[in-house]
């Protein structure tokens, strides 16, 4: 490796884009390769296996090792709303490995005291949003069910990919939601992917039991990301 | 998936590398490529080491980190990659092995 390779590497790593370094065990040469490159033969279908699966591995092509090493993008879970399920959720998700933020355009609800230890916004999503863009390594959850609030980063979330999305609130309030977003123009497809009532179906009861049918269902959400791209990618 | 953990300048090698090579130092970098068993560390996890032997990451949890700092030398001498294997299975585990009874394999290169 040499150092231009790296100083890309860790660039694409700080950005979040999944990014990959190949190397020929043979002579030592690597190569950096970023998600969506279109890489010819044999190691284009490693690579792109190896960016579902996120493992990386040792591949044989043509009678050369390949040490493929993929780095994916930290996990982050984005919650709209610094609500009760949000304190829940905010250390819980911390523990599981996640990198949290809140976003809150209430200033009364979006306190320091309330969150401690997490990185809070206590601004608009559009503001916060056009800052720091959603990707698809990101959960997002819509915890106010305030349609100011809530449906933007809905929107953007979809259109980003992200790996979850998630809204909290009734069948009814949801069918509410899925109006409006389908008048923004949001596909019919996209809009089944959200998550709605929000959590695993566990009979959450309390805003901290709530936090963990979330936490639990994103987690299922960024496991099974991997395995979804395969099934699509066989039916395709 | 692996590599998920999230990016700590103080922690993360591969940020280290780059900034050690960039203050001038030469180094090495050595990296899980396979494993076999009980692994300590996952493939891909990386270990840097300079030519005083200083070291950030790690590649098995502390059981052969010294021997591929010992060979790390070498390789940023010769300005050539080795693969190295270790396992436990005979007498020499105590000093080189793995307690874990696992086996891996770690490629060690310079940084150009």
């Amino acid at each position: 490796m040499d150092l231009k390779a790296l100083e890309t590497l860790n660039a694409e790593r700080r950005a979040r884009r999944a990014v990959m370094l190949v190397t020929d065990l043979g002579d030592g040469s690597g190569r950096l390769v970023r998600e969506g490159d279109d890489l010819a033969g044999a190691l284009g279908t490693e690579v792109d296996k190896a960016f579902r699966s996120g493992k990386s591995g040792t591949v044989e092509v043509e009678g050369r090792a390949f040490f493929i090493n993929v780095h994916l993008p930290p996990p982050r879970i984005v919650a709209i709303g610094a609500v009760h399920i949000s304190q829940a959720l905010a250390p819980m998700a911390r523990i599981a490995g996640f990198d949290v933020e809140i976003i809150d355009p209430r200033t009364a609800f979006a306190t320091p005291e309330r969150f401690p230890d997490t990185t809070l916004h206590a601004e608009w999503p559009e503001d916060v949003l056009s800052q720091r863009p959603l990707d698809p390594y990101t959960a997002l959850a819509a915890l106010t069910h305030d349609p100011k609030i809530d449906d933007l980063p809905l929107k953007a979330a979809l259109e980003a990919g992200c790996f979850y999305v998630g809204a909290l609130g009734s069948r009814k309030t949801h069918g509410k939601r899925l109006e409006r977003l389908a008048e923004a123009g949001a596909s019919h497809a996209a809009l089944a992917s959200i998550s709605a009532p929000i959590g695993l179906d566990i009979g959450a009861a309390s805003p901290a039991e709530i936090a963990v049918a979330v936490l639990a269902e994103i987690i299922g959400a960024l496991r099974s990301r991997g395995l979804a791209a395969t099934r699509e990618s066989r039916a395709a | 998936m692996e590599n998920l953990s999230a990016l700590d300048d103080d922690r993360d090698p591969l940020l280290i590398a780059e900034n050690w090579k960039k203050d001038g130092k030469s180094l090495a970098i050595a990296t899980v490529v396979e494993t076999w068993g009980s692994a300590p560390r996952p493939v891909g996890s990386h270990l840097v080491i300079d030519t005083d032997g200083n070291f950030e990451g790690s590649v098995s949890g502390g059981c052969v980190e010294g021997a591929v700092v010992a060979e790390a030398a070498d390789v940023i001498e010769t300005g050539r990659p080795r693969m190295l294997e270790f396992g436990v299975a005979d007498e020499t585990a105590w000093q080189v092995g793995l307690s874990c009874g696992g086996r891996i394999r770690v490629y060690v290169e310079p940084l150009g």
